[in-house]
């Protein structure tokens, strides 16, 4: 029977669901020039939300609900982070949803709501609650998608979203009903136990190929990525920005728990299916790394070289998850934290830059920003660095921790591939910082910021902290390290 | 007598066959909504031959949360595709492909 502690276990969730739930209602009652009140409330909501997960961590591991849910280091600080990433998404996105007349009210409730999902998937201790986080993340994120009705590129997106996303749903369900099949469990850790003495091999190895092509999939990393340039580019910008830096964190989650949890890593003692799937995420890396740097070199569209360039980042990702050890685990996570951190800033640039009738999509919409606002210049020339690893920067540390455990496990060819591929996308981040400084604008185009000062504000903090964390990374790195060493 | 591998091979066909319908499909996006019902049906068979055959109730309880977001993942993809003919007149998979790069 579950108990009050079960509850208590899932306060931040509950409260969450509960909040969207009031959000919603509220939203139906108010008038439209009183929209505005449901944006401030649901930043409210969402920063109490981390202040629950923080406040109520317990100081080990506990599961909920016969082991169903896990609340531990690992799903403190992706909730933490997915949280406050969402609330700064959100200052984001209110002059752009508000100059295009999308609806307020059901952008943030679904938001949201995706955001609970995020919670469940990087606490699931079950397949059931993986699957239901998952499911519960991308159909908010399909709707999402398609929110700006009136837009050619955004249903288009939304459906070629949708049919990818069901078929890595199935091909993910299909690994784990074989994986049921082999193991007669549901729950990761009785499935971790039962590798060792399965008949069943043949089976179990089917079943871990389909779920790493779902992951694959959620990931967007080659070649399961067809769907990330069309989506960033079609989807309105204040939803891009969603799918690009939070949805990474909850993807880190989901391959963290079925991977490491369910499949066996190198630390647990009984190796299980470990050497399996450190190849097969080999694999993806690299065709990521060079899939993504290469073919972003020809994008003239901001948001389509932001998307090959979140597909070369996850191959970075990849790179420390193949370590399959309590330091890969955590440079990977520390690599997805900034990652998730660079591209909110990046997506947000757009989203300041952009005004109504004119979206700062192309590159050469860039030209000359330095002549007009030598702030957010320097601001996207930080953001730009970041992404391309240029040290201080924030997104440095990242990849020399991710470069770091891949040679700690015995692979420097991963290592070298993955130092390679950082030069050849300098290349293309360079180009950006090129155009903004040493461009001149186009008669016409005078981009600038016009976003309202809180967008403004928020946008200057997020990308110079990408610089201040560049320098106060250590504190981190150790709460990551932290969280897998129990 | 049909033992628990005719189950698996009738999932695996039914998988297969929803694959096949995903990537030979170009003409109508309906057809792919039906694809992706016909994969999680597949997918349910497996979990419940197994869960039958372990006498296991944990895969049959998994079935029942499978179908409902199958009913969920249904309505919201009708909702996009009613959105999409609006806006483009047409439900041609082929068509649908002004993004490129």
């Amino acid at each position: 029977m579950p108990s009050i502690n079960d509850i208590l276990i899932l306060l931040p969730e509950a409260y969450l669901v509960v909040a969207a739930c009031v959000l919603l209602l509220l939203d139906a009652y108010l008038k439209p020039a009183q929209k505005g009140i449901v944006h401030w409330l649901s930043i409210v909501v969402l920063l109490v939300g981390a202040y629950l997960v923080v406040d109520g961590q317990p100081a080990t591991s506990v599961t909920a609900f016969s082991g169903m849910f896990v609340r531990d280091g690992v799903s403190e600080v992706l909730k933490l982070f997915s949280l406050l990433i969402m609330a700064v998404i959100f200052v984001y996105a209110r002059p752009y949803l508000k100059e295009r007349a999308i609806p307020f009210g059901e952008f943030y409730t679904l938001s949201i709501f995706a955001t609970v999902g995020i919670m469940f998937l990087v606490a699931a201790g079950n397949l059931v609650t993986v699957y239901l986080g998952l499911e519960l993340l991308t159909l908010s994120s399909y709707a999402l998608v398609a929110l700006n009705r009136d837009s050619q590129l955004s249903s288009e997106a939304a459906i070629k979203y949708f049919v990818l996303g069901a078929l890595a749903s199935g091909m993910l369900l299909y690994g784990m009903s074989m994986v049921y099949g082999a193991t007669h469990s549901l729950d990761l850790h009785t499935i971790h136990a039962a590798i060792v003495g399965t008949e069943w091999k043949t089976l179990l190895l089917f079943g871990l190929v389909f779920m790493i092509v779902g992951i694959g999939f959620k990931l967007g990393a080659a070649p399961f990525h067809m769907w990330i340039p069309d989506v960033y580019q079609g989807s309105p910008t204040a939803v891009t920005v969603f799918i690009g830096s939070a949805q990474k964190l909850a993807a880190f989650g989901m391959a963290y728990r079925l991977l490491s949890t369910g499949m066996g890593d190198i630390a647990g003692g009984a190796a299980g299916l470990a050497p399996q799937w450190q190849m097969m995420l080999a694999v993806l890396a690299v065709l990521s790394l060079a899939i993504g740097n290469l073919v972003a070199i020809v994008q003239s569209n901001l948001k389509r070289l932001l998307a090959y360039s979140t597909i070369s980042h996850m191959g970075y990702l990849l790179v420390g998850l193949v370590n399959a050890g309590p330091e890969g685990y955590s440079a990977s996570m520390f690599y997805a934290v900034s990652y998730a951190l660079t591209s909110a800033a990046a997506f947000g640039m757009i989203l300041v830059l952009s005004r109504s009738g004119f979206e700062c999509e192309e590159i050469d919409d860039l030209r000359g920003l330095n002549q007009r606002s030598p702030w957010f210049a320097f601001l996207m020339l930080l953001v730009m660095f970041s992404l391309a690893g240029v040290p201080p920067l924030f997104g440095f540390f990242g990849k020399l921790l991710v470069l770091k455990a891949a040679i700690d496990a015995g692979m420097l060819w991963l290592a070298i591939v993955g130092a390679v591929f950082a030069i050849i996308g300098l290349y293309y981040y360079l180009r950006v910082v090129k155009v903004m400084y040493f461009d001149t604008p186009v008669e016409g185009k005078d981009v600038h910021a016009r976003a309202d000062a809180p967008a403004r504000w928020v946008l200057s903090i997020n990308a110079l902290a990408l610089l201040v964390l560049g320098f106060t990374w250590a504190p981190l790195l150790a709460w990551c390290q932290r969280a897998f060493a129990g | 007598m049909i033992t628990l591998s005719h189950y698996i091979v009738l999932g695996a066909i039914l998988f297969c066959i929803a694959v096949a319908g995903l990537f030979i499909n170009r003409k109508n996006v309906i057809v792919l909504l039906m694809a992706i019902e016909l994969m999680l049906l597949a997918v349910n068979t497996n979990f419940v031959a197994f869960s039958r055959f372990f006498g296991d109730v944990g895969g049959q309880v998994f079935v029942f949360f499978i179908l409902t977001v199958a009913a969920a993942e249904s309505a919201i993809g009708l909702a996009i595709l009613v959105l999409l003919f609006r806006n483009r007149s047409t439900i041609n998979v082929a068509e649908i492909d002004s993004m490129k790069g």
